[in-house]
Order: C-alpha cells, then structure tokens, then sequence
C-alpha cells in the first residue's frame, strides 16, 4: 500500500471526528421532558379524554376535531361522563394549556416533530 | 330443489326493482323538509337581506371593521393584494347587469355592500380540485383553509369577486395599519398561499348568534340588514322579500346568489 501509515492515521482521525458527538454525549441521557401544567389545567383534573389517550393520540384527536368542525359544522362534543366541550384548538386546549412552550413545545422539540397548526392558529400569549 | 342462474337472475332483477321504487315512493311521500321551521343554528337556506334604502356610508363602514376585527383580515394598504370579506362598491359595479342608463340618482350615486353570495349553484365549489370549498347542508359556501392548495381557481370562477388571495403571511402585515393584530384571539389567521372569503360567520351561526356585520349594522339601524333561512315561509327574510321588490347581482348567470338588496 503506498502511503499507508498516512492513510491510516487519516482514516482514525475521520473516525473520531465522526463518532466525537458519541463520546461527548457518553453516560449523559438526554432528558425527556415533562409536559408542565398549569394551575387551571390541574385544578381541572380531566381532559377531554384521559391522559394517555391524550399523551399519544392527541393528534388524531385533533384531526377528527378538524374535520367535524370544518366540514361537518360539528363544534361540540360531549365526553363520557357528560360534559360539553367546544371542539377548537385555540379556545379549548389552550384555554387550559396556556403555557404553550413548556406544554406543546418541549416534547414536539425533542421529537423533532414540526406540527404547522401555529401557521395560522394564534399561540397564547404567555408570562415566561 | 335447488334454484337455476336462470331463476336466480329473475329474482334479483325484480328484487331491484322493487327495492328502488320503494325508495322513490318513500322519497316522494316524505313530508316536506325544506319547508319546516327551524332555529337559527340549523338552517336549510341562509340568505340576507340588504335594506339599500336606509344603508349609509357610517353603517357599511362599520360592518367592514368589524368584520375585518372578528377574522382576523389583514390591511396591506394596496387593493392589488387586498383581502376582504365584505366591501363597497358602486352601483355600475356592483350590478353591471342593470345596464340602466337612467336609473335614479339616489341608486347610481350610491355605494352597494357587497359579500360572497353564498350562492345555490356555486361555480367556485365546482372548480375547487382539492374539496377545500364546498357547499355545506344549510347552503353556506364553506372555506376549508387546511385543504386550500391555493391555486386561484375559485377566484376566477367566482363572478363577484368574493375571493381573495394570500399574498403574504398576513402576520407580516404591516403593523401601523393593523394595530393590534391578530384582533380575534378565537379565530386563527390564514396563511401565506390560501384563498379565504365570508362564511356567513358559521363559527357564530353554531353558538345561534347573528353574522358579525348583521348584528353591528343592526345595532346601528334596525333592520338594515336581515338574515334568515330562505326555505321557512314564515322566516323574515321571506317575509321581507315579499314585501318588497329585491334585486340580486348577476342573477342570469344562473349561480342563484343568496344575497338581496332592496333598492
């Protein structure tokens, strides 16, 4: 092999370059983050449907409120146990969930997750 | 004993056809839907009524602002990339189709407001490629803004102009001539490539309130404006339209608009 030992060193020095962020991050767990509520939405105690439904399946809640809402002209819904809620994003969800950046933000960031619903529904205005 | 194709094919052609006139005859013995009476929230026809006669200048004004408030509408301070849900417009425009040359003053000299018509046969629904606008059951020609690809087609199947564009983000409208925007925090803005237009407030007709610009003229005037469900005989937009003489805005293109002005 010509030039060998250049190569070599080359190649370990692209390896390492390469796998640095892996010994940088070594035994450092990233931490997952923990939707914070506010004091409304904990005095509330229930959602519109129970926690884990909402933690993993918020999205396909809100799609079907979308649709019912749009085309169907369908802006109530009544839960289980007989409440009445008005189907919107922006009046309902973040009348509770106010604080949208340590609510919605933090885990759609760890994610890497880009949901556009803030293209046009407005955020709250929070205190941070 | 066992029954042959021949047979098999005799009773299901009869049953077919005994199964569709028993639905034709259920359709037509039905009682009459359209005509029943119903509260404000359901409507079959939605349709408005425009008091030409004692419209003025401060009311139509009003109805703009308001409208512009309630759904967030930007102000870009330019007509060519202008949104807007309901506007003035002269007479000549506004119904070119009159082609009266010696209509009275008062009507000639006068600014008309205008909306989309919500028309019966609409041809923005039928040009739509992606569904995003349609004709909901109480005759109110919906926007789905999540569906709108932004292609324009709507705008130019619609012959009154009711439609416009989104330019720009409208969150990026200029700040001195929208303070306070967005003005609506219950009501999302649109985004940058989406086409939007009046919806008769359905977001009001669903808590059984009146649309925004019906309810602020009315304030001001009584009357000058009147909404209602045109297939309730009994509803007072059918009884003002048989009390007076109402003319519509290009009629014979055969789109049906829902919106009367009383001249």
């Amino acid at each position: 092999m010509y030039d060998g030992g250049k190569i070599i060193v080359g190649l370990v020095i692209g390896l390492c370059l390469l796998l640095s962020p892996f010994f940088y991050n070594a035994g450092k767990a990233a931490k997952t983050p923990q939707p914070v509520l506010t004091a409304k939405a904990k005095a509330a105690k229930k959602c519109v449907a129970d926690t884990a439904y909402m933690r993993s399946k918020h999205m396909h809640l809100l799609d079907d409120w979308r649709q019912t809402v749009v085309r169907d002209g369908k802006r109530y819904m009544t839960t289980a146990d007989g409440k009445v809620y008005y189907k919107s994003l922006q009046v309902t969800c973040l009348d509770c969930h106010s604080n949208k950046s340590k609510f919605c933000d933090q885990c759609h960031n760890y994610l890497d997750v880009q949901p556009y619903c803030w293209d046009c529904h407005l955020e709250p205005k929070e205190n941070k | 004993m066992g029954v042959d194709r021949r047979q098999f094919l005799k009773i299901a052609g009869l049953s077919a056809l005994a199964g569709l006139g028993a639905k034709s005859a259920f359709e037509l013995l039905a009682p009459g839907e359209v005509e029943a009476a119903l509260p404000l929230m359901e409507g079959k026809r939605w349709a408005m009524v425009i008091d030409m006669r004692r419209m003025t200048v401060e009311i139509m004004k009003k109805c703009r602002e308001v409208c512009d408030d309630v759904h967030n509408i930007p102000d870009w301070g330019s007509p060519k990339v202008e949104i807007k849900w309901i506007w003035e417009e002269e007479f000549k425009h506004a119904f070119p189709d009159q082609e009266n040359e010696y209509a009275a003053d008062e009507v000639k000299a006068k600014d008309f407001l205008l909306l989309c018509n919500h028309c019966s046969n609409p041809p923005c629904c039928r040009v739509c490629p992606t569904g995003a606008t349609w004709q909901r059951e109480d005759g109110i020609v919906m926007m789905d803004w999540h569906r709108c690809i932004g292609c324009r087609f709507c705008m130019a199947g619609c012959p009154y102009g009711s439609r416009s564009f989104n330019w720009f983000d409208p969150r990026k409208a200029p700040k001195e001539l929208n303070p306070g925007f967005p003005t609506n925090l219950e009501f999302p803005t649109r985004s940058k490539g989406v086409v939007e237009k009046c919806t008769f407030c359905d977001e009001r007709l669903a808590k059984g309130e009146f649309p925004a610009c019906v309810e602020a003229a009315n304030k001001m005037k009584k009357d000058v404006m009147i909404f209602g469900d045109l297939a309730d005989r009994e509803s007072n937009v059918r009884q003002t339209l048989r009390r007076h003489f109402t003319i519509r805005r290009k009629p014979e293109l055969g789109t049906s608009p829902n919106v009367y002005y009383i001249v």
